[in-house]
């Protein structure tokens, strides 16, 4: 569809020239059971239509009343987020017409959102180690979603040239929390890494609080991603509006994408507009959306069907109560009390293994070899199947099966990637995986000792030299035995005995 | 039976007919009969009605014959038919708000004032003619032609809910449900002879009232009586969890404070402000003489000022529209009523307002425009904001005047009906109609009118509106129906019998 290649000025020189001024805003779809102003199910992938009653269609007489559930996991993103919360707010109507939405007007919080005036702290990591970054929150609020369309014929997919348009309002009235930042200046170059981890770092928040399960994949949660750029020193430029962004490798690309553009842009002594853009995930570029030549006018106002919410201090308080460690500070909590380094840190967040490690660690296991499986042969096995570390078959109970059995000598290390590898293939649990594969140790002493005396045999000039006193040639000698026993073998125990049959000195 | 209800029984009120219902005397079957009868007779000259089911209307009486028979202990007014707005929805049932742009469409749900109706038993005839979206004073607004007046068919029922006040008065039905946002329950009652009453904001369940002005929309009983309005009142009210604006309170006894009928001790207070300048003779001539009259009753009358009323019809004028033009934005084409300029080429914006430009007359497009203008950014301070700070002034004035008397009076109207085509062309004269009812809507308390005399000069009825505070809904009652007794007694007979035959 963009048949002219957007210019770009390579990032390091973009960054050399430019300071980059971010601003987010993410939506994330609540996890209530029923829609913000009605009783209807919430459910994704259901049949079009279904879930839907005269409120969320917004028929003619109905009336929204709002749910208190999304009230409350409002109030708890909030104050995990440090924000203020409102003592009385109200909602508001922003008016504009579009099918994807049964009122033609949007219920929403305008000039006073619940949550207001907070903060999260990120971490990224740099060439000199981790680095924190706090971003300031500008305001929590809570609004309805609107319907889905899809547009059928045409070439670009969207309203203009389509045949026809199918609107699904299941989606309408989905209860939205939206999260707003402050300007987020002084990133330089770690701008589209800070971007990424600012919404990890959310996604990860709302999971630990519980009020969503932020299923990026069913898009529901979408990041619209504001950047500009100025000479150092100079008064901030003119910013571009990335709609939609829906996963957080692509809120990361949008920002250096548009740090790239723009500075082409700016070098070349054009002007930034003022405009929404669409960011494509197979190209990685973004491309203009609807022009603002004339600011849209919302007519916001009071939305008068509905009664101003007001927590009272006792619940705000009730609530703070019930808030979960956070991400960050769970981080350091296991950092310290697993004795680790920022970078085997960083480590496990990247793999997004930490839970599965807490988790196998509390069955026993080892903390080294606890991260050493989940970030190592799993993380790979997760990679080539393209699937999240936490969908594979394999549990902490399973590893802490394994190493229970390499602890007696029953598997190897190499054996032990083999029971897993049967697991996770569906062959059962680790004790049926050893069974049936028949992965068992070779341990009993006159089976290896025979197969010892045969390669010594088979290779007396070897034998010579280890018995004339060179040790190291006796590897020839165990990789003959590891063969012989099929790598069911300790090699380490056929080493041994080799040695004190040799009566050499190891 | 018709022997026992005095010949004839449409022109019964409705707690007559109810005791008759429940003594055995008439059944619901034969009454509603009666009703469609003088609707098939009268209809085609007043015009009161939209849609009439003959046959729903005579199962569902059927249907609380047979409940009655077999021993069931129904509502009070089960049995007694009744005329509903056509702003209310009704499952299955058209539902167009007086406009072309809803032609067709059929709810797929019962409104809480339907559901409640339906299980007092009460029997619906069918839907009465409004103005368009209730916007306006006279039903000429109505996409569908105007409503008459049966005390002269020549002149307007009020509005916007004509068809209920013109039903009333006509004898077609003995209840019937308006809703007020400016007036349109009391002034149609005032110009017609009969009672309407704007209960107290969120008294009444807004859930399936199509909404005009939400913050202002309250939904009221209609009737030729004050204790029937007080008996339709009593169903229709009480806290409903759909309406989130709806009020969780017991509701005053309304029915007891009707048959009480007792002023002694009450103060009023007369609004200095409604009145005045700009009001008929023959209305200031009636107004004095009630008050003469609830002097008489042992009521004490002492004269009260609210000076922010001035400023009601301004204000109401921005709120009103802002509101609308928010409320009305649904209207377009794409779920359900009337589509237009759908012709495969035209965009999704075209067909849009190809639709409202033909659907909406022209009284609605005038108020979406001007309540696009006021919530404009850049104007919504200078015009939105200042009307809501006119509309605390307001409901400032009326705190304070309540802190010295019981209840308010004045005029309902500042004439008596006016002739069909007379202001339909000038708004700010149509305008004036509500000035007296206005301030009610702004600040959420509760208002009657009832009616009081002809006026002197062309006969026709005049009407005095009585204003309580919030959930002082009583009071209303006691003093209309303390009013209506001494004025019947005085008169030898009600009102509404002097309505000239159809």
């Amino acid at each position: 569809m963009n048949t002219r290649t957007i210019a770009r000025m390579n990032f390091d020189d973009a960054l050399a020239a430019f300071e980059p001024v971010l601003g987010l805003e993410t939506h994330v779809e609540l996890g209530t059971a029923s829609k913000m102003f009605c009783g209807c199910a919430t459910t994704f992938g259901g049949d079009a239509n279904t879930q839907v009653c005269p409120v969320c269609l917004g028929l003619p007489g109905s009336l929204p009343v709002v749910n208190a559930v999304a009230v409350e996991s409002t109030i708890r993103m909030g104050l995990a987020l440090n924000c203020s919360i409102a003592s009385w707010c109200r909602f508001a109507r922003k008016n504009y017409f579009y099918p994807d939405m049964p009122k033609d007007y949007q219920v929403s919080q305008y000039d006073e959102p619940l949550c207001t005036d907070g903060f999260l702290d990120v971490t990224v990591s740099t060439e000199d180690g981790p680095r924190e970054f706090r971003v300031e929150i500008e305001r929590v609020h809570m609004e309805e979603d609107t319907g889905k369309l899809t547009h059928a014929g045409g070439d670009t997919g969207r309203i203009h040239g389509a045949d026809y348009s199918l609107v699904d309002y299941n989606r309408a009235g989905i209860p939205l929390i939206e999260i707003v930042t402050k300007p987020i200046v002084g990133t330089g170059s770690l701008a589209p890494e800070i971007a990424r981890a600012y919404v990890t770092e959310l996604r990860d928040l709302m999971r630990a609080l519980g009020v969503s399960d932020v299923r990026m994949d069913q898009g529901s949660l979408r990041c619209d991603v504001n950047v500009s750029l100025a000479p150092a020193g100079e008064p901030w430029g003119t910013r571009s509006e990335t709609k939609n962004v829906n996963s957080l490798r692509s809120v990361e690309r949008a920002v250096r994408f548009e740090i790239e553009r723009q500075a082409a842009v700016l070098s070349d002594g054009g002007r930034v507009i003022q405009e929404t853009r669409h960011f494509h995930e197979d190209t990685g570029e973004t491309t203009p959306g609807r022009s603002k030549e004339h600011a849209e006018d919302y007519r916001y106002f009071p939305e008068p069907d509905l009664v101003p919410v007001a927590p009272s201090a006792d619940w705000v308080e009730q609530l703070r109560g019930t808030l979960p460690e956070v991400p960050s500070a769970r981080r350091a909590r296991l950092q310290a009390e697993w004795g680790i380094g920022d970078l085997d840190m960083q480590t496990l967040v990247n793999a997004e293994a930490l839970d599965l490690v807490e988790a196998t660690i509390a069955e026993g296991v080892d903390q080294a070899a606890a991260r050493k499986w989940w970030t190592g042969e799993f993380t790979r096995i997760a990679n080539e199947r393209g699937v999240a570390l936490s969908e594979l078959t394999v549990t902490p109970t399973h590893i802490a099966r394994v190493e229970a059995l390499i602890a007696d000598g029953s598997l190897t290390d190499k054996l032990a990637r083999q029971v897993f590898e049967g697991v996770i293939a569906g062959e059962g649990d680790v004790d049926q995986v050893v069974q049936s594969r028949g992965l068992v140790v070779v341990g009993d002493d006159s089976t290896l000792l025979a197969a010892i005396e045969q390669a010594l045999a088979e290779q007396p000039d070897v034998a010579e030299k280890i018995r004339g006193g060179k040790v190291q040639a006796a590897g020839a000698i165990v990789g003959a035995v590891m063969k012989a026993t099929q790598g069911q073998a300790d090699a380490a125990k056929v080493r041994a005995l080799l040695l004190s049959h040799l009566g050499v000195d190891g | 039976m018709a022997s026992v209800m005095g010949g004839d029984l449409v022109r019964q009120d409705a707690a007559t007919l109810a005791s008759a219902l429940s003594e055995g005397e008439v059944t619901s079957v034969e009454i509603t009969s009666a009703c469609l009868d003088r609707i098939d007779a009268v209809d085609d000259r007043v015009h009161a009605f939209l849609h009439v089911d003959r046959e729903a209307a005579l199962s569902a009486a059927a249907d609380v014959d047979a409940r009655r028979a077999a021993g069931e202990q129904l509502g009070s007014l089960a049995g007694v038919p009744l005329a509903l707005k056509d702003v209310l929805t009704m499952r299955g049932v058209p539902t167009t708000c007086g406009s072309r742009i809803l032609e067709g469409w059929r709810p797929p749900y019962d409104s809480t004032i339907v559901e409640r109706l339906r299980a007092a038993g009460v029997v619906i005839l069918g839907k009465t003619n409004m103005d368009e979206f209730a916007m306006g004073s006279s039903t000429e607004h109505s996409g569908f032609g105007p409503t008459r007046n049966p005390w002269d068919l020549e002149r307007i029922p009020g509005g916007s809910g004509g068809g209920s006040a013109a039903a009333l008065a006509a004898f077609e039905a003995p209840l019937a449900i308006g809703t007020d946002t400016g007036g349109s329950i009391r002034q149609p009652a005032a110009v017609t002879g009969t009672v309407g009453v704007k209960p107290t904001y969120g008294a009444v369940s807004r859930y399936g009232l199509v909404a005009l002005a939400s913050s202002l929309d309250q939904a009221g009983p209609c009737a030729r009586t004050v204790l029937d309005a007080a008996m339709l009142h009593e169903v229709i009210a009480g806290y409903d969890p759909r309406d989130s604006t709806s009020i969780d309170s017991p509701v005053p006894d309304v029915v007891e404070a009707a048959r009480a009928a007792d002023v002694r001790g009450m103060r009023i207070g007369l609004v200095r402000e409604l009145g005045g300048e700009g009001y008929q003779a023959g209305v200031r001539e009636r107004f004095d003489q009630a008050v003469a009259t609830l002097i008489n009753l042992g009521a004490e009358v002492v004269e009260v000022s609210c000076p922010h009323f001035d400023y009601a019809l301004g204000a109401y004028y921005l709120i009103l529209p802002s509101e609308a033009s928010s409320n009305l934005a649904r209207f377009d084409g794409m779920r359900y009523g009337l589509r237009v300029g759908d012709d495969e080429t035209a965009s999704v914006e075209e067909v849009m307002a190809r639709t409202r430009e033909v659907g909406f007359g022209a009284e609605v497009k005038r108020r979406i425009m001007l309540g696009t203008y006021a919530l404009s950014s850049g104007y919504y301070d200078a015009y939105y904001g200042q009307a809501q700070k006119v509309r605390t002034l307001i409901a400032r004035d009326f705190a304070a005047a309540f802190a010295e008397v019981d209840v308010l009076i004045s005029p309902t109207t500042p004439t008596t009906a006016f002739r069909i085509g007379e202001k339909v062309d000038d708004p700010l004269a149509m305008y004036l109609n509500d000035i007296a009812t206005i301030p009610v809507n702004l600040a959420g308390n509760c208002a009657m009118s009832v009616p009081i005399g002809l006026a002197a000069e062309d006969g026709l009825p005049v009407g005095l509106q009585i204003m309580a505070p919030a959930l002082g809904d009583d009071r209303l009652y006691r003093v209309g129906a303390a009013l209506e007794q001494a004025l019947i007694d005085s008169w030898g007979h009600s009102l509404i019998e002097e309505v000239p035959a159809l």
